[in-house]
């Protein structure tokens, strides 16, 4: 793991942050990120120390974000020393099974306004855009922005497309989007400049379910289903 | 159990927040003032994180239809009782920092005062009756849900109190109050040496004054714009409550307790964790000036305050309320 060790940074007093700046293989580096955050918990959970001392492991796009419990005694000092020694005794593990999502989606009409928007910027037929999208694998490398919203990898990069010029005062919860280099589907209702092509009827967020809040969750892999095109 | 007669914006329950969830993208939420809330809890005999109520922007008025004890801290607001007929009770000043008690059919009025800095906490004994949502009763107003509906109080709501989590503890002899000062410690954030040379000097020099558009997600802080020199793509990844952001237009902004939980901005500082309660009383038209400290001695302040807490809850409880 020698040849590509992260950056640490400080994000506050409480808190680190592990990142790799740049890196070929993203969901490879994300699998690992999530792998240390799930072997560091356990390691600093010993019999004379139950209490974890991290209150938050936060994934982003290729970086972790570590977070001391409130109560803790422990140092970043010591985090750190942690951190470097759980770092060097992971091997790549290529025996993990991520969990598989399928996402039906109804593209076009007026679930996904801009389906033509994108098709115009990509040089290709509606029809050819919905192929493409929902012909993609996608990696969850992390949450955040809303409760449930994941940073999805995988978009093909003939459908990237610009943000809009002037962002809607309002996406439906369940919106299927492109924002440049990235699509996502948005759990909650929101302001967004996001280019909305299609919709699900799937629930990404209940915070009425405290045992799986999210449908999706970091390290899962995603795929788009047609369930109706509108073109 | 207390009716909402009138309560300006932003009248919300909250608790210590929801920890533990920022990887699923759930906001903390939770109390603006922590110190504040665990005060008024301790007060009471509550949990450290029973659910109180927070007050930002008064007048408040509330009726009270059952007997019950209650504790304000934070800024006195000019809290009294009243009659039935709305007449002000004689001795019914509500001093902050003390337990008070309430008779059915007295009002409690929060008339607040013109300044800004207007913020408090009301605990009342057993906390507030909301529903645990996802661990916690706070209310996330940016995804509607937890302490009421999700969203915040209005005239004709009906709070409910949890009797049962009544201890009958009370700390009679009051707790003394703990007034903002209006500097925020504070050390370099991950992205401070992206700055130009001046903006590394603006933000720790910079007398900053408190824009209209903050709120609980954050505060923007007006008059020196910050430049980063690397202006290159900045990969997202995880904000905490403190961390102060540089959006492109160069006014930063001072991340509060609903923030999403991921940002995509250069981050120039983060205020310690031990001061984000001063963050309460930094309301539009407040001045607020950084500190820097080391981390060390962010260490020391942090050890500081568990042993503030650590001798209050020493403190021996004075029994049944009268």
């Amino acid at each position: 793991m020698s040849q590509l060790d992260p950056a640490i940074h400080l994000v506050n007093d409480r808190a680190l942050l592990l990142s790799f700046t740049h890196h070929p293989d993203i969901p490879a580096v994300q699998r690992l990120l999530l792998r240390l955050g799930r072997e560091l918990q356990q390691s600093l959970r010993t019999p004379d120390n139950p209490q974890a001392p991290l209150r938050n492991i936060i994934p982003g796009p290729g970086n972790l974000t570590l977070e001391l419990a409130a109560d803790t005694d422990m140092s970043l000092t010591t985090l750190t020393e942690h951190l470097e020694q759980c770092w060097k005794s992971l091997t790549p593990d290529e025996t993990v099974s991520a969990r598989e999502h399928r996402i039906p989606v109804v593209y076009g009409g007026r679930h996904g306004p801009d389906l033509d928007t994108v098709a115009a910027h990509a040089g290709l037929s509606p029809e050819e855009v919905i192929q493409r999208h929902a012909g993609g694998q996608y990696d969850v490398l992390c949450l955040g922005f809303q409760p449930g919203f994941a940073y999805l990898h995988g978009l093909d990069p003939s459908l990237h497309t610009p943000r809009r010029d002037n962002p809607r005062t309002r996406i439906p919860a369940g919106s299927v989007a492109i924002g440049g280099s990235r699509t996502g589907v948005y759990p909650s209702a929101s302001p967004g400049g996001w280019q909305v092509i299609g919709h699900t009827a799937l629930t990404l967020f209940d915070p009425g379910n405290p045992a799986d809040p999210t449908l999706l969750l970091p390290g899962d892999r995603i795929q788009f289903i047609i369930e109706d095109a509108h073109v | 159990m207390f009716e909402v007669l009138r309560c300006g914006p932003v009248t919300t329950i909250q608790d210590q927040g929801r920890h533990g969830m920022r990887h699923l993208g759930i906001s903390q939420c939770g109390t603006l003032d922590p110190v504040a809330s665990r005060q008024a809890n301790l007060l009471l005999g509550n949990a450290a994180d029973a659910a109180v109520l927070e007050v930002l922007h008064p007048p408040l008025l509330l009726a009270c239809h059952v007997d019950c004890d209650i504790a304000l801290v934070g800024d006195d607001m000019g809290a009294h009782l009243l009659d039935q007929h709305r007449h002000p009770l004689p001795g019914g000043r509500l001093e902050p920092g003390r337990v008070h008690s309430v008779r059915g059919g007295q009002l409690l009025c929060l008339p607040g005062r013109r300044h800004p800095g207007n913020y408090s906490v009301l605990g009342v004994a057993g906390g507030f009756d909301v529903p645990l949502v996802l661990g916690s009763r706070s209310t996330d107003l940016s995804n509607r849900f937890g302490g009421l509906q999700g969203r915040p109080l209005q005239s004709g709501d009906r709070l409910y109190v949890d009797h049962d989590a009544d201890s009958g503890r009370r700390l009679r002899q009051g707790i003394r109050p703990i007034a903002p000062n209006g500097q925020l410690r504070a050390i370099p954030g991950p992205e401070f040496e992206q700055f130009n040379r001046q903006s590394r000097l603006d933000v720790w020099q910079t007398r900053w004054t408190v824009g209209r558009q903050s709120n609980r997600v954050g505060l923007r802080l007006g008059n020196t714009p910050l430049r980063s020199e690397d202006t290159g793509y900045m990969s997202s990844s995880a904000v905490l409550p403190g961390v102060v952001q540089v959006p492109h237009n160069g006014y930063p902004v001072l991340l509060g307790n609903d923030a999403q939980t991921t940002g995509g901005y250069p981050r120039i500082i983060s205020v310690i964790s031990a001061d984000l309660w001063k963050m309460a009383y930094l309301t539009p038209g407040a001045r607020v000036r950084f500190e820097q400290v080391s981390i060390d001695q962010a260490r020391a302040i942090h050890r500081q305050w568990q042993q503030y807490w650590a001798r209050l809850e020493m403190i021996p409880p004075s029994g049944e309320a009268s």
